[in-house]
């Protein structure tokens, strides 16, 4: 059991801590720029030195590295002070979906702006009568000579509103059974008919949107996969979603609590002192260090060229529910305090009261705590699906509501 | 990046599972319970001539010199079938003890024996109900005749000596001591406990001779030490039977049918079944931590023991609970296995210090590194 690199990680450690080094932006780079601006000149930096999606295949502009050499990259990256991506679901579920399915000559053209940042990408799949059940999707596309076109409405889709491309799965047969009627398309977001709505989150921003298509033409060149392949290409695109390992960042965290409990008191002296507190930080101590061995396990998979193991599911059922209560447990030592939001008079610049409202959202995206756990039931434990009432009905069939 | 166990390791591992497959079925478990037996003295002897009473034993006591990655290995299988034998006392505590403030006149007295298996040893630390420190023991030890009452020791009724931790007024204000139970001045009596599986006692000392282990006035920061290390190692065991609850809930579960299907269809049992996992995996995780914490002899010792500990000692209660849960009213029979990781669970999460007590050890741990 070592925790150290073999010969060839460290090398490959050193050239990227090298590279890092030498061409983080500086301030004077950044300023003037917002968070786009600053995500697309470190991208654009990235790909002119051939760092940009390393796990890439050569031809498509990355270096053919290996999973652990990505998490290696990211464990360097992690170190440094860089702009926050905004490439995310472009690299990591896009791109990956468009190696598969897309043409060479589509690949050439826009897989390279992919890479560079040139071009950002969002994901089209969510829709407002759909929820946890992702297939039961009804914005409808219908055949128009070389095009289709496309009616309906996408939600909680992340980033629409600076998008330059989507992908999209779209009804083109809601007489078939619901998986079964699908079909797979990228879409220009530019395309006349497109409407991005941004939806206010409980946390004050607004990072996803509605997208209403009304009449959008989209050429029959764009769909990806054959007329009714649509969820298999759509596996394709959720296969892809990136796994964090060992990736390991701040926020409300438990030095960030523990560092809380010796700044503020209970019984007059330092909160850290009190049994209650001092059990329940050990308790989340004991949660994040199972998280991160879990990590360091799938890390020494990836080294020798395995899978990892399912253990890696856990991650978002165990992290999501802890921030929040370690943000609601923050909230509480603070006492009155705790429901102060402003930067300016909160205790650490309010990011406890901004956890507290943004983490009911991460334990709802990209897979609902319920749904987690009926994953670990059925993938990891080898449990039954939940019974469906919907399989095999034609889909304009299967109810929507109580009515 | 190497974070798992060798080829070699793994191998150990799955003759251990065949080895307790065999020898140590639920049935095994169910017959020491039951019966007047104390432990298991056939597997016992099966066990020592496997030589995993030797593991970590140096070689020139007559001990295998392996790694406490093999015993890590050892404890979870061990753990896993619940055995019913006194090798968390003779190996995890009694041996550290010796290894760690022996002198090497007791080293060669004590630890071939130990290694052989043909000596069991025992740790004898509590007293009363509530937290052992060295304010609270009565246990005194005059020159080398000891008094006192300990309860309960863990396999105190079959072992052949004790490690008895004693008042001090000197240092830290604790000594150890080596004391032999076949002796005048020593009388034990058998206890039941929630884990009729393993064997304890209440042992009286009257002036028992008594040896003094490692020097006077530094028992306590010896308890510490031992401590960490069984904890680690409890934990391995624990983590086997939290892998044990949660199969024999998920055979359970797949098999019973209610309002036609089976009722591991049913979301409310499938998420208990993935909490568990969750919860087991976590602990697992921390196990290795500990592991390579004790095989290093790392810094982080004490955070990495308390980690691994409190995150056993809440998975195996809540996998054993669960499990009973969701065997339903055949979960609470005494004919069903339920009862067993039940017990273990308890037992395992009081042994060495609680929950509490290691979680607010874990919290003056980090502390005291941070303070560094």
């Amino acid at each position: 059991m070592d925790f150290n690199d073999t010969a060839v990680e460290a090398t490959f450690r050193e050239e990227v801590k090298t590279w890092l080094s030498a061409n983080i932006p500086t301030p004077d780079e950044l300023k003037g720029l917002d968070y786009i601006g600053r995500a697309k000149l470190w991208q654009k930096r990235k790909y002119d030195a051939g760092w940009a999606c390393i796990r890439w295949p050569k031809e498509h502009g990355g270096r053919d590295a290996s999973a652990i050499d990505q998490v290696i990259w990211n464990q360097e990256e992690s170190n440094f002070d860089t702009p926050d991506s905004i490439f995310g679901i472009g690299h990591g579920m896009c791109a990956p979906t468009m190696m598969t399915w897309a043409t060479d000559e589509q690949n050439k053209n826009y897989i390279p702006k992919l890479a560079s940042g040139e071009d950002v990408w969002c994901q089209l799949f969510s829709e407002p009568a759909g929820g946890s059940d992702l297939a039961a999707l009804r914005t409808r596309a219908e055949k128009d000579g070389d095009d289709w076109i496309i009616n309906g409405q996408k939600i909680w889709t992340s980033g629409a509103h600076y998008s330059d491309y989507g992908v999209l799965v779209l009804r083109t047969d809601p007489t078939a059974p619901k998986h079964q009627g699908l079909t797979y398309f990228f879409i220009d977001m530019k395309s006349a008919g497109i409407e991005v709505k941004p939806i206010r989150q409980i946390s004050g921003g607004a990072n996803f949107n509605e997208v209403y298509f009304t009449d959008v033409r989209v050429s029959d060149s764009q769909r990806l996969g054959a007329v009714g392949q649509g969820w298999q290409v759509a596996l394709t695109t959720l296969m892809n979603e990136r796994a964090s390992i060992g990736g390991g960042g701040g926020g409300v965290n438990f030095d960030s609590v523990f560092d809380l409990a010796t700044r503020v008191n209970i019984d007059d002296a330092p909160a850290i002192k009190d049994k209650n507190v001092r059990a329940q930080l050990a308790t989340w101590y004991a949660q994040e260090s199972g998280l991160k061995f879990n990590g360091y396990r799938s890390m020494t998979a990836l080294s020798r060229g395995e899978i990892p193991g399912p253990e890696n599911s856990i991650g978002k059922l165990v992290g999501a529910p802890k921030q929040q209560d370690m943000a609601s447990f923050a909230l509480d030592l603070l006492e009155s305090g705790g429901a102060i939001w402003d930067p300016e008079l909160s205790d650490a610049a309010g990011m406890f009261q901004a956890t507290y409202m943004a983490s009911p959202g991460l334990r709802i995206a990209g897979g609902t705590d319920e749904i987690m756990a009926n994953i670990i039931a059925e993938r990891v434990l080898g449990l039954p699906q939940d019974i469906r009432v919907d399989k095999g009905i034609p889909f304009n069939e299967v109810p929507t509501s109580n009515s | 990046m190497n974070f798992e166990f060798s080829e070699e390791q793994n191998m150990l591992r799955e003759q251990a599972q065949g080895f307790l497959a065999s020898n140590c079925s639920m049935a095994v478990v169910r017959r020491v319970l039951d019966g007047d037996e104390p432990y298991d003295a056939d597997l016992w002897k099966k066990v020592a001539e496997m030589g995993w009473t030797a593991t970590v034993i140096p070689e020139e006591y007559e001990g295998l010199g392996l790694s406490y990655l093999e015993l890590s290995v050892i404890a979870e299988e061990l753990g896993r079938a619940l055995a019913p034998i006194p090798f968390s006392s003779s190996v995890y505590l009694a041996t550290e003890a010796i290894l760690a403030a022996g002198s090497e006149e007791q080293k060669q007295a004590y630890l071939p024996g130990l290694a052989a298996g043909t000596s069991i040893g025992c740790f004898a630390l509590g007293e009363s109900a509530g937290q052992t420190s060295p304010a609270s023991l009565t246990t005194k030890a005059d020159g080398s005749s000891i008094t006192g009452v300990k309860i309960p020791v863990a396999d105190g009724d079959i072992a052949n000596f004790a490690i008895v931790v004693a008042t001090s007024d000197k240092g830290d204000g604790a000594s150890l001591y080596i004391v032999d139970l076949d002796q005048d001045g020593v009388s034990r009596e058998s206890i039941t406990t929630i884990d009729p599986s393993r064997s304890h006692a209440k042992l009286t000392l009257n002036a028992a001779g008594a040896q003094l282990l490692g020097n006077d006035g530094e028992g306590w920061s010896h308890v510490q030490s031992i401590l960490n290390r069984a904890a680690v190692l409890f934990a391995w065991e624990q983590v086997g039977g939290c892998d044990t609850a949660l199969n024999m809930a998920k055979e359970y579960a797949m098999g019973r049918f209610a309002f036609g299907r089976p009722i591991a269809t049913y979301q409310a049992i499938k998420h208990k079944l993935a909490n568990i996992y969750v919860k087991n995996t976590l602990a697992r995780s921390n196990c290795y931590y500990g592991a390579w914490a004790i095989s290093t002899d790392a810094d982080e010792l004490p955070i990495a023991a308390a980690t691994a500990r409190v995150s056993a000692i809440q998975a195996y209660y809540y996998a054993s609970k669960e499990n009973v849960q969701t065997h339903g009213g055949m979960g609470f029979t005494w004919e069903f296995d339920c009862q067993f990781p039940y017990r273990r669970s308890k037992l395992l999460a009081t042994n060495i210090g609680s929950e509490a007590t290691w979680q607010d050890k874990l919290i003056t741990a980090i502390e005291k590194q941070r303070a560094a």
